[in-house]
């Protein structure tokens, strides 16, 4: 139940994100000053956490997917799903902390 | 009543759209943890949203070099735009039940959906960098 509230939470706030960079990503048609001026934004560090924030909810999304996945295609893993469960989040732990690191280093010097 | 998760659904039955929806969710869905965590981390991690600006994109995308990142970046729009789309339209099937408000929320779900579609696939085709600006 909680790995798939957060399946649909995690979902819902890449699929936002997705749209309004589909949107950002269309000013570069209008040309570098336009452009820069809303990238700018991005840089700002409240924004730089909440891209690690994104970082967290996509690669949820995708380790617990694949778990998702492994259940349908050989339904016997159904027994152990809850250990499946684990590995995902070790997994992510392993994935996510360095990936935090590199992106916030630039605030924390 | 309890919300039954909706992607430990079993499979839905031969034929139908739902099987094809089921199906798209995991084909796409497994294209995507290379496809979406590579874009990540390529963007976020190797580089940095520091160094993102004009310069940065039309470099990435001159050239034959560009060719290939447009064909990623097609995929990855692709793919991504309509595995969430086609979630939040199960998100919505499960939580919106009058009719009146179903129609308003699918509607505006499809509309928005083909617009940032179209959007992102005319930036990829049309963009001309402008190289040292």
């Amino acid at each position: 139940m909680l790995a798939w509230a957060l399946h649909r939470i995690s979902g819902l706030g890449v699929l936002l994100f997705l749209i309004l960079h589909i949107a950002d990503t269309a000013l570069i048609l209008a040309g570098p000053t336009w452009y820069n001026r809303f990238v700018a934004f991005y840089h700002a560090p409240v924004i730089r956490v909440m891209e690690v924030l994104l970082a967290a909810a996509l690669l949820y999304h995708a380790l617990n997917g694949l778990r998702v996945i492994a259940l349908d295609l050989w339904p016997q893993t159904t027994r152990i799903h809850e250990r499946l469960f684990w590995v995902a989040g070790a997994l992510f732990v392993i994935l996510f902390v360095p990936a935090a690191y590199f992106m916030l280093r630039p605030l924390l010097t | 009543m309890a919300v039954r998760p909706a992607y430990a659904k079993p499979r839905p039955a031969g034929g139908s759209l739902e099987l094809y929806s089921w199906l798209f969710m995991r084909l796409s869905g497994l294209l995507l943890v290379f496809l979406a965590l590579g874009h990540l981390a390529i963007m976020h991690v190797i580089h940095s949203v520091e160094e993102i600006d004009y310069d940065f994109v039309a470099a990435r995308l001159a050239g034959p070099l560009g060719t290939l990142w447009r064909t990623y970046d097609l995929l990855l729009l692709a793919l991504a735009l309509l595995h969430g789309l086609n979630g939040l339209r199960v998100v919505i099937d499960d939580y919106v039940h009058t009719p009146r408000w179903r129609a308003v929320t699918l509607t505006a779900l499809y509309v928005v959906g083909a617009f940032t579609l179209v959007l992102g696939a005319v930036v990829l085709f049309t963009f001309q960098p402008q190289l040292g600006s």
